[in-house]
């Protein structure tokens, strides 16, 4: 049977400002990156030397693993505001492991007490059906509280034993890159390429269209949850490993960079589009962005960086606004 | 032909391929559903036709898994069957698609005509063979598109066809299709009724609920009438005229079983209480226009998406107008939004109450002086005296029956609901009362209450638009009678034409030319 045929196409009908605009959306972080590494490199001497990209690198790649968990709550049209809290309880409960048990327990115990305790966000928020801005705000505070029994309220502080095989998995600048960048290969093969990916991106784009279309909702968003918790914990873990020990303080306010890297990658806040690339952009912005602050060391100093970060994600959600409004006009 | 019986079938009708029997389903005590059966034969279109409330709908989630059933059973190709889910019923073979394409849009068009079913190359989706599958599958259906593209930039009408698509899949026995060409351009009708045909003639069954007299009949072989809640016809298509079809949907006796008190003559010279020119709204309302004087009962009728609620919400400006004006008492109505339409005196008692209207938790009390607030009070600090004051005027007026004025709306009955909304309008001293369905879902006894008020408010020099898509609520209730169709005046019954029979061969009318003719799925 040949029908009429329905071309039916509305690209004919987009314009090219609309294509373009619809372009920087899902490329717009990459171009800015792109754009102030050059800039960076040409005007800023030592910007582009082996050891300052090191640095921009190796310092931070652990904690950009939250920014990957989180990319897939964001894409159901969840939030996780626990992941900066389980990033510090992953740290010591590694550090704490590894002191007593050795490297497999120091790694292992983050990744379980991360699953866990993901999972029980997961199911608050899918099966019971409450708040994930609540249930992960309450994670936050619990892990927090948790950490604080650990360490006897922080006054001890657990240290990974020097010489430790665990310790290798954070030394260096190369090691923690790459086995960040791993993770986020394997993150995007998870979201492109898999059955769980296709249903996390649909739940963001129309949760009720999934459900009658039969996809596995409840479970799939139980488990963006139990991811996010696990790397978050993993990061942690690693991070102590490059530290050598467990900080109870480290990872206040990591949720909210996590969560500007990815809206700033052109995750949809709401859901539904994003990609683990945009991600890889939206990280490495933010942290050529401190790095460039910090070397300018002009009399702000580091104290401008959060500013430039607000400004940085206002401008992206406005954008989005922009062209989502422009969209719906069509 | 496209509606031949299944081939290497037994001769004669082929065996149901789902009979559904004694369906009975309740929400919250209310009857949705009494004993409704359902047959279906492969390569047979089946209309499922009713006016709002129906049931239709309830009966179509039954059938596809959505809701459960209280009582009767389904049997699938002879078999009783039960389904917890949609999912359950999509693997039993029973697909269906919505008037509002329930897929992705910013997903690619391959992805979600695989979704949840994608082809798999050791462990990863093989996106390759999901793109090439995709674009093969959508060419059987018409559609010539880029599959790797958003959703969303397809036409309504492609996309519309990429659900059905999806729906049907390889092996759906049954399709059922709840008014899929709601928002589909005509040639896009074209290219659907071609592929429904297909499907019928590969055997398939399929459910086709529309309020489109001329697709019905140029699509359907079967047809079934629901009219509250219950089956009240079953058969050929081809036998039932198109205004016996009219006359079982709108229903009960169509007798003038009650007459109009003595009607009041409207007053020549004055200007009407509401005058509406020209109104407009996209896709819905093309150009209506009327008067409705001070006394008098104008009945608005027409059936399902004529356009007879979108008429009145567009007068109050709850629904933006894209053309027309408005006039109270001689003064256009300039700003047009519901507030301001509320202070020239214009209200609208909503189709919907309880979405629309009733907040349920709330007090009798504080549900009647919602709207009148700003006039009970002084320097923003409402007086509770007052409050008190108007609440029992209106419950004794309108005869309200409630244990107290702090008993909780949600605990009264639907006529005194429906009341309860009236005295919020009425104790504003409206000119002109918009009623949209003001006695649906209400019992027989209540329901000639609140017409019978309605009188008395027209008798007291309101003017009053009449909504409604009661044949004899119309009839019994109206001065005169206008009737739409597909968005247009086609009729309007004084005098001695307000009569059932006029109504119903007006609202039987045939303007539009029947769609799909001419592309009996044949062009090949």
């Amino acid at each position: 049977m040949s029908p009429t045929v329905l071309t039916a196409d509305r690209r004919s009908a987009e314009s090219p400002a609309e294509r373009l605009a619809a372009r920087i959306q899902r490329h717009g972080a990459l171009t800015v990156l792109a754009l102030l590494v050059l800039l960076a490199s040409a005007f800023s001497p030592g910007f582009a030397s082996t050891d300052n990209l090191g640095a921009i690198l190796g310092n931070n790649a652990f904690v950009w693993l939250l920014a990957l968990g989180l990319t897939f709550v964001v894409l159901t049209g969840g939030i996780d505001l626990s992941v900066g809290s389980m990033y510090a309880l992953g740290g010591v409960l590694a550090a704490w492991a590894a002191e007593r048990y050795g490297t497999w327990a120091a790694l292992l115990l983050p990744l379980a007490v991360g699953a866990a305790w993901g999972c029980v966000h997961g199911l608050l928020v899918a099966r019971a059906r409450t708040a994930p801005f609540i249930v992960t705000l309450a994670g936050l505070l619990g892990a927090r509280g948790l950490l604080q029994l650990v360490t006897d309220e922080g006054a001890t502080t657990h240290l990974v034993p020097p010489g430790s095989a665990f310790r290798a998995l954070g030394e260096g600048t190369w090691t923690p890159v790459l086995v960040s960048a791993a993770l986020f290969g394997l993150g995007a093969l998870l979201l492109t390429r898999t059955r769980f990916g296709a249903t996390t991106t649909a739940i963001g784009g129309n949760e009720h269209a999934a459900t009658l279309m039969g996809l596995p909702v409840a479970r799939t968003k139980t488990l963006v949850y139990v991811l996010s918790a696990t790397l978050a914990c993993a990061a942690g873990a690693l991070g102590a490993a490059r530290l050598g020990s467990g900080v109870t303080t480290v990872g206040v306010g990591y949720e909210l960079t996590a969560i500007a890297s990815v809206v700033i990658g052109g995750t949809l806040l709401t859901g539904g589009s994003g990609s683990v690339g945009g991600t890889v952009a939206g990280v490495l912005l933010l942290s050529v962005v401190h790095n460039l602050i910090d070397r300018s060391a002009s009399q702000y100093g580091s104290a401008v960086t959060d500013t430039v970060n607000g400004a940085f994600l206002a401008a992206v959600v406005l954008a989005q606004a922009l062209l989502d409004r422009g969209r719906r006009d069509e | 032909m496209a509606q031949a019986e299944r081939p290497g079938g037994p001769a004669g009708r082929p065996a149901p391929v789902l009979v559904a029997t004694g369906i009975d389903k309740g929400f919250a005590g209310v009857h949705a559903l009494r004993g409704v059966g359902l047959t279906l034969r492969p390569g047979r279109v089946h209309a499922l036709v009713g006016e709002n409330g129906a049931g239709k709908s309830t009966l179509i989630k039954v059938l596809t898994g959505v809701h459960r059933p209280d009582a009767g059973k389904l049997e699938l190709g002879g078999s009783e069957r039960e389904f917890r889910t949609p999912l359950e019923a999509q693997r039993a073979g029973i697909a269906s698609i919505h008037q509002e394409v329930n897929l992705v849009p910013m997903m690619s068009v391959a992805r979600n005509l695989h979704l949840g079913r994608e082809p798999r190359r050791r462990g990863l989706l093989d996106l390759r063979r999901m793109n090439r599958e995709a674009a093969e599958v959508l060419r059987r259906y018409g559609v010539d598109a880029d599959v790797t593209r958003p959703l969303r930039e397809l036409g309504l009408g492609a996309q519309q066809m990429v659900a059905l698509a999806r729906a049907a899949g390889v092996d759906a026995e049954v399709v059922v299709m709840d008014e899929p060409t709601s928002s589909l351009e005509p040639h896009e009708v074209d290219t659907l009724f071609a592929v429904v045909r297909d499907l019928t003639a590969r055997g398939t069954a399929v459910v086709y609920v529309s309020h489109r007299m001329d697709e019905l009949y140029a699509l359907c072989q079967d047809v079934t009438v629901l009219r509250d809640g219950r089956g009240v016809h079953t058969g050929p298509l081809a036998d039932l005229p198109r205004r016996e079809l009219v006359g079982l949907m709108l229903g009960r006796t169509l007798v003038a079983a009650r007459e109009r008190p003595a009607r009041h003559t409207p007053d020549a010279d004055a200007p009407p209480a509401l005058r509406a020119r020209g109104l407009t709204v996209r896709h819905r309302v093309h150009g209506v226009g009327f008067d409705v004087h001070r006394g008098e009962v104008l009945g608005l009728g027409g059936l399902l998406g004529s356009g007879r609620s979108e008429t009145a919400k567009a007068v109050v400006g709850a629904l933006g107008a894209d053309a027309g004006r408005v006039e109270v008492d001689g003064r256009e109505l300039t700003r047009r939004s519901p507030a301001a339409a509320i202070r020239a005196g214009v209200v609208l008692l909503p189709e919907d109450r309880k979405a629309e209207g009733l907040l349920p938790g709330r007090s009798v009390r504080e549900n009647i002086v919602l709207a009148a607030l700003p006039r009970l009070s002084r320097a923003g600090i409402v007086s509770r005296a007052r409050q008190d004051e108007v609440v029992e005027r209106f419950v004794a007026r309108l005869r309200i029956k409630a244990a107290s004025p702090e008993q909780k709306v949600a605990d009264l009955s639907g006529g005194n609901q429906q009341k309860v909304l009236l005295a919020r309008w009425l104790c504003l001293a409206p000119k002109v009362l918009l009623l949209d369905e003001p006695t649906r879902g209400i019992d027989v006894g209540a329901r000639a209450e609140v017409q019978a008020l309605i009188d008395e408010l027209a008798a007291d020099g309101l003017g009053v638009l009449l909504v409604s898509s009661d044949a004899e609520e119309l009839i019994a209730g109206s001065d005169r009678v206008l009737v739409l169709k597909d968005g247009t005046p086609v009729d309007e019954l004084t005098g001695e034409r307000v009569h059932a029979d006029a109504l119903l061969a007006a609202l039987a009318h045939e303007t539009r030319p029947p769609a799909g003719d001419g592309t009996n799925g044949a062009q090949r």
